[in-house]
């Protein structure tokens, strides 16, 4: 795909990329260090080097499209329009977090905007991804679901499942793929016979695009086409964005697998100061602005994770609610 | 009343609720100009459509998944799989992503999604098209687990099913498709769930028996009332949700309790019910509480190796007279 000149988008529009990216990568790095200090119980996968494909897919869908995410899902939900504060209060496990404390970093979601769920199963997040374009088709409302999954999620059964289904019956999906190099601690050439995964989608009847992950206008640019097909009715597209994951799997991960200078290699590659230096030079936002978005976006995290410090924790009772819509008269629970 | 068969009553529930609901629509392998393997749809294409009678590949985590997202974007899919066995090709959907996805996120995500499937062992169809798995999903809360023995309640707890808003797994058996009953047509009869059926009523003995086995059970009844043998029989037509209450009620008349079910006696829905009657009802028990059940082994092809696995009226019979006749 040839990339558009950068004046082609609004001032407003690159502010927004760059101030999203930023929101990702500080939400992360306080996640990290509030896990750190024990406000958080349970374990983060962070998402620190792959803000690009998360802003760039997000930003280009509607309110209405859905996603479906997955243990490496914060940035896509940020992206997709989640509130930090009631992310951060799910994840140290608070009665106004987005799930009332009962899912934490791997099961977030917010219906009212989109987001189905992240996922705590590698592959778990397709096939409602597919159901959920097949409402829109059925309906025929203009709509698409996108599904981020990762290069280890591509060689689970359920998105040739996926795939097939979506690609024959032409439906509403944008299958995309963060490849990151890891399948948790297994590089991707140990664990495909091929390198460009993108090839994969041509086997289910759609396209499949490889794009620069760490290029946030690049991902936007292919989502938008991506999302264009769909709505057209022409069918799913398969993106696979190149990035790399700055951190391990989880956090705590030892990470012996990688070798010697490939972190520091991708660092210079980061998306976030790329971005920066390309408004910079091409005179659009000032150094100046691009600090004073900085900072909202400290301010916005000081306010989550203040919200989330100090919010209820629940009451151990409730664990027993919300498994059920109609419990017949409490028989079930 | 008019007689319709099992697998007539669970057309006609389908058929009305897609009829007075544009969001109820059929997904399933070979669903529409096959009418469904067991012949359950049999006609449904012709007045639906092949949008919503919709035949898929054979992909049982896809359509289960697909259900899941379509069932949270407010419609109202039946999934169905054409035998019980196929269910753990999407096991995950249904196990992690299905049962699991209301409580995750909160309460909010809203799945009606109801799976219709079938169990039993029709006859030769060996180990990997013959079990009865009601039990694998009873230990994971999260999914309604319906099992109906008669044409009624074929249609009745369907509509409950397809009306309420919770995943819930429809287990049909293969042998009692073709059984008539006496089945309303008010288009409004819904039978609810955990409230079980007492289909006989007597004082000596409670069987209670699930799905086929209930029915089994009756004939046992008739066959024991010859011998002096009062049996009271009960379905409990929901295994989740349970109705405890009248099965207590039962066995504090009659002191003793056959449960009769097709899957393996091990870790089985009667292994459940009879833990359950330990913990809550041992005060009323005069014995053991007592399961019928296939054994522990895989279900084997040969019709003689077959009969000798399955439970059967025979066996409730024996299982009855033990609490007089102990071996």
């Amino acid at each position: 795909m040839t990339q558009k000149d950068i004046n082609e988008y609004s001032k407003n529009q690159l502010a927004r990329f760059f101030r999203q990216m930023t929101l990702v990568r500080e939400f992360e790095l306080r996640a990290i260090e509030e896990r750190r200090g024990g406000l958080i119980p349970g374990f983060i996968h962070s998402c620190v080097g792959q803000e690009a494909t998360a802003v760039g897919a997000g930003e280009a869908l509607s309110k209405d499209d859905v996603i479906t995410s997955t243990h490496r899902g914060h940035g896509h939900l940020l992206g997709k329009g989640g509130d930090p504060k009631y992310m951060m209060a799910e994840l140290a496990a608070r009665s106004p977090g987005y799930c009332l404390g009962r899912g934490g970093s791997l099961h977030i979601s917010d219906f009212d905007i989109g987001i189905l769920g992240a996922n705590g199963i590698v592959g778990g997040g397709f096939p409602a991804a597919v159901g959920a374009a097949l409402a829109f088709q059925m309906r025929k409302e203009e709509r698409v679901s996108l599904t981020f999954f990762g290069d280890g999620a591509i060689n689970q059964g359920t998105f040739h499942e996926s795939a097939n289904l979506a690609g024959l019956w032409k439906l509403p999906v944008i299958f995309f793929c963060e490849n990151n190099l890891y399948g948790e601690g297994t590089p991707q050439h140990k664990q495909a016979p091929i390198r460009d995964l993108a090839q994969r989608a041509e086997g289910y009847g759609f396209p499949g695009v490889i794009v620069d992950g760490n290029d946030v206008i690049a991902v936007y640019d292919a989502t938008v086409v991506a999302r264009e097909r769909a709505l057209s009715g022409e069918g799913p597209t398969l993106i696979e964005a190149k990035t790399y994951r700055h951190r391990g799997h989880y956090e705590g991960d030892p990470m012996i697998y990688r070798p010697d200078g490939e972190l520091e290699e991708w660092q210079k590659r980061d998306p976030i100061p790329a971005f920066r230096k390309r408004l910079i030079e091409s005179e659009i936002i000032s150094e100046g602005e691009l600090e004073e978005l900085m900072g909202s976006v400290q301010e916005q995290l000081d306010e989550a994770v203040g919200f989330a410090a100090n919010a209820p924790i629940p009451v151990a009772e409730e664990a027993l609610q919300g498994v059920y819509a109609d419990t017949h008269d409490g028989l079930v629970f | 009343m008019r007689e319709i068969t099992y697998s007539e009553a669970i057309r006609e529930a389908m058929a009305e609720e897609m009829r007075q609901n544009s969001d109820v629509f059929l997904i399933g392998e070979d669903v529409g100009t096959f009418g469904g393997v067991w012949g359950v749809s049999n006609g449904m294409l012709d007045e639906f459509g092949e949008e919503r009678i919709r035949d898929t590949p054979i992909t049982e985590a896809a359509i289960v998944g697909a259900g899941l997202g379509a069932a949270m974007m407010g419609m109202r899919p039946i999934v169905e799989i054409m035998f019980g066995d196929f269910l753990m090709c999407a096991g995950d959907q249904i196990l992690n992503q299905v049962a699991k996805a209301r409580f995750m996120s909160g309460g909010k995500a809203n799945v009606p999604l109801t799976i219709r499937v079938t169990t039993g062992a029709p006859g030769s169809a060996a180990a990997q098209h013959s079990q009865s798995p009601e039990s694998w999903f009873m230990n994971v809360p999260g999914i309604k687990i319906v099992a109906p023995s008669t044409p009624a309640d074929a249609k009745g707890l369907l509509k409950t099913a397809l009306r309420g808003n919770d995943p819930v797994l429809y287990f049909e058996h293969k042998m009692l498709y073709g059984d008539s009953g006496e089945v309303p047509e008010d288009p409004d009869f819904m039978i609810p769930f955990g409230k079980a059926n007492i289909l006989r009523e007597g004082n000596d003995v409670t069987v209670i028996g699930i799905n086929m086995m209930a029915k089994k059970a009756i004939q046992a009844a008739d066959q024991l009332q010859t011998e002096g043998i009062s049996v009271e029989v009960i379905d409990p037509r929901t295994l989740v949700p349970l109705d405890k209450e009248t099965i207590i009620q039962s066995v504090a008349k009659t002191s003793r309790v056959v449960v009769a079910y097709e899957g393996h006696k091990r870790a089985g829905a009667g292994a459940e019910i009879a833990a359950m009657l330990a913990e809550e009802a041992v005060e009323y028990l005069d014995g053991p509480v007592m399961r019928v059940a296939a054994k522990n082994v895989p279900l084997p092809y040969s019709p003689v190796l077959e009969n000798y696995v399955l439970p059967d009226t025979g066996d409730i019979v024996s299982a009855v007279k033990s609490f007089w006749n102990p071996t």
